[in-house]
């Protein structure tokens, strides 16, 4: 198993390269520099503030000498210093913004898979009836459903008509006056759409694959024997049909993770969540190469880590499968 | 029973076809059934709620809603297309190449395929289109570049399970060279999951332009498209719920259609894969 870990994340090194290699050079070659938007609006500005502005962000060099500067910086564990006004570094920037996004992808994972195994399990289970049709119809919509849409109507309706839950940002204006229970009430109605909106997704996908594992399992002969053997029917389900239907789940859930990264983005903007995924749009519109190149390391980590904790936790859970 | 006859008795299968072809002609005959100019500012008339003269109301500039969105219908028609033709051309090539070849070329296209497919694509797509200046060409490029993984694996699936059979076998005794095994021989019997994979295509690069245009990185203002009339939406949440309603319904209803029309191919192709 730890020759196997071990192989696995260096595995990650060479695919991690060539992410950050694709995404720097995609990013410089495009038109435009970080400077014209610091220059343009100086009627000042002259040619030789632009060409000293280039060599302070080292732009005027080679692109294979830039990203190899990069990479050494990387290795020492710096990820270079915002281009932004604020000229601070990368890494305090995402630092600060990350656990935010985490608990928010972390909350709609746990939701995902509670909301959408039970789900997929009765409507295997009851297959043909009521409930599993109206699901059917349901997830049907739910892989339709552009969620930005959705999280639009989710604020006109419980944020302005009914006014019950508040549309952006993480904290109310009095939060500081607040008993420390209330701020949590606080903190936890304002993640309630956030949260749903970005567990909207993966739901519809995890039910529906749910139900076709568990159509498959109680289908075979095993679960006939255990029929046969006179176990009651919860018993069938829950505990020989559901286990074998749980374990290909946990591979999409690991899948899962690249959209829900890719989503905060969407949900963090549209709600005014100070996190990962709203610093990307504001620096992706700033040109600030290194916390764009910072952000895209730290999500592409995310996913390989998201995915190794997947295979392994499919390793560990399926006796079948020996790890060498 | 044939393929028209399956897909002819598939009553959703018929409905996404319907809905698909609805869209088709209301982005042919724009000019024609737009009951304003989408681009006609009226000033005394901004932010008018739904009534018998705007039917799904006016926007912040007073412009149709309804005539923005039957001239927004084009945009998201074109852009799906582009943008899945491409993405289907690089995966098609690509998964015949690796699936036909196997060894370390299959290796070594394999494991871009994964690169690519373990990335949080919209990160992605998001950096660059920003970088290359917004315009509805880099976007559907973009969608385009960032979208044929999935293909390439479907497509490589049916190269390997295809390159052995007898008439691969024959066409290559009669010297056949490869591009003429590949394209003329192998390629045909593996379209009906292109197509389906296609289909199923376009409505992700329908909901991926519009979450762009959402963004204001995708089609730009003054053009009219789904994403950016919701865009003055989330501006006016408060006073305009039918600069939200209506255009992201009409995303959904056109999504939902090209799912079912692709799953209703997919069917009718192949009734062994339905479910």
């Amino acid at each position: 198993m730890s020759t196997y870990l071990i192989k696995r994340v260096l595995f990650m090194i060479p695919l991690l390269l060539g992410i950050t290699i694709i995404c720097f050079f995609v990013m410089r070659l495009a038109p435009g520099s970080p400077t014209d938007l610091q220059t343009q609006m100086n009627p000042k500005a002259s040619a030789e503030m632009k060409e000293r502005l280039m060599s302070m962000y080292e732009l005027d060099k080679p692109i294979h000498v830039q990203y190899w500067s990069w990479l050494k910086k990387l290795g020492r564990g710096d990820l270079g210093t915002s281009f932004s006004s604020d000229h601070r570094p990368v890494s305090d920037k995402i630092l600060e913004r990350l656990p935010i996004t985490i608990l928010i992808n972390f909350l709609s994972l746990l939701i995902i898979i509670v909301v959408a195994v039970p789900i997929g399990v009765l409507s295997a289970v009851h297959q043909d009836s009521l409930f599993d049709k109206v699901t059917t119809v349901l997830v049907f919509i739910g892989f339709a459903v552009p969620t930005f849409w959705l999280a639009l109507l989710l604020m006109i309706f419980f944020g302005i008509s009914l006014g019950w839950l508040p549309i952006s940002g993480l904290r109310s204006l009095n939060y500081e006056y607040l008993s420390a229970w209330e701020q949590l009430v606080d903190l936890a109605k304002h993640l309630i759409l956030p949260v749903f909106i970005s567990a909207f997704g993966g739901l519809a996908g995890l039910s529906r694959y749910m139900r076709a594992n568990m159509l498959e399992v109680i289908r075979q002969d095993y679960i006939l024997t255990a029929r046969a053997k006179g176990l009651s029917e919860r018993q069938v389900i829950y505990k020989h049909a559901l286990r074998n239907a749980l374990l290909p789940a946990i591979t999409i859930l690991g899948l899962s993770i690249p959209g829900l990264i890719g989503g905060s983005v969407i949900f963090e903007t549209i709600f005014a969540i100070p996190g990962m995924g709203q610093l990307f749009y504001m620096s992706v519109m700033a040109r600030d190469y290194p916390t764009v190149m910072g952000i895209l390391l730290i999500g592409a980590i995310l996913t390989l880590v998201g995915n190794l904790i997947a295979d392994v936790s499919y390793a560990l859970a399926d006796p079948r499968i020996r790890i060498s | 029973m044939n393929f028209w006859e399956m897909f002819y008795k598939n009553k959703l299968a018929l409905t996404g076809c319907s809905i698909v072809l609805f869209l088709f002609v209301v982005s042919l005959l724009a000019p024609v059934i737009a009951p304003y100019d989408p681009g006609a500012i009226d000033l005394k008339n901004v932010l008018a709620p739904p009534s018998g003269q705007h039917w799904f109301g006016t926007d912040q500039l007073g412009r149709d809603v309804l005539s923005r969105m039957i001239w927004g219908a084009r945009i998201s028609l074109k852009v799906g297309f582009v943008a899945t033709g491409l993405a289907i051309l690089i995966g098609m090539i690509l998964g015949a190449v690796a699936g036909y070849y196997g060894g370390w070329i299959d290796a070594t296209i394999m494991r871009f395929v994964d690169v690519m497919l373990c990335f949080p694509t919209f990160f992605l797509i998001l950096a660059v289109i920003a970088f290359l200046e917004p315009s509805i060409w880099n976007i559907m490029i973009v969608i385009g570049l960032t979208g044929w993984m999935g293909v390439t694996r479907l497509v490589r699936a049916d190269f390997i399970s295809l390159r052995e059979r007898d008439f691969v076998q024959a066409a290559r005794a009669i010297g056949a060279n490869d591009a003429r095994i590949i394209f003329m021989h192998i390629l045909p019997n593996a379209l009906a999951s292109i197509l389906v994979a296609a289909t199923l295509g376009i409505a992700g690069a329908i909901l991926t332009e519009s979450a762009l245009s959402f963004l204001g990185i995708g089609v730009q203002p003054p053009t009219p498209s789904w994403g950016n009339i919701l865009t003055a939406g989330k501006d006016n949440i408060d006073i305009a719920w039918w600069l939200s309603l209506y255009p992201g319904l009409a995303i959904l209803i056109t999504v939902v259609g090209y799912n079912l029309l692709g799953e209703g191919i997919r069917d009718a192709a192949d009734p062994r894969l339905k479910r």
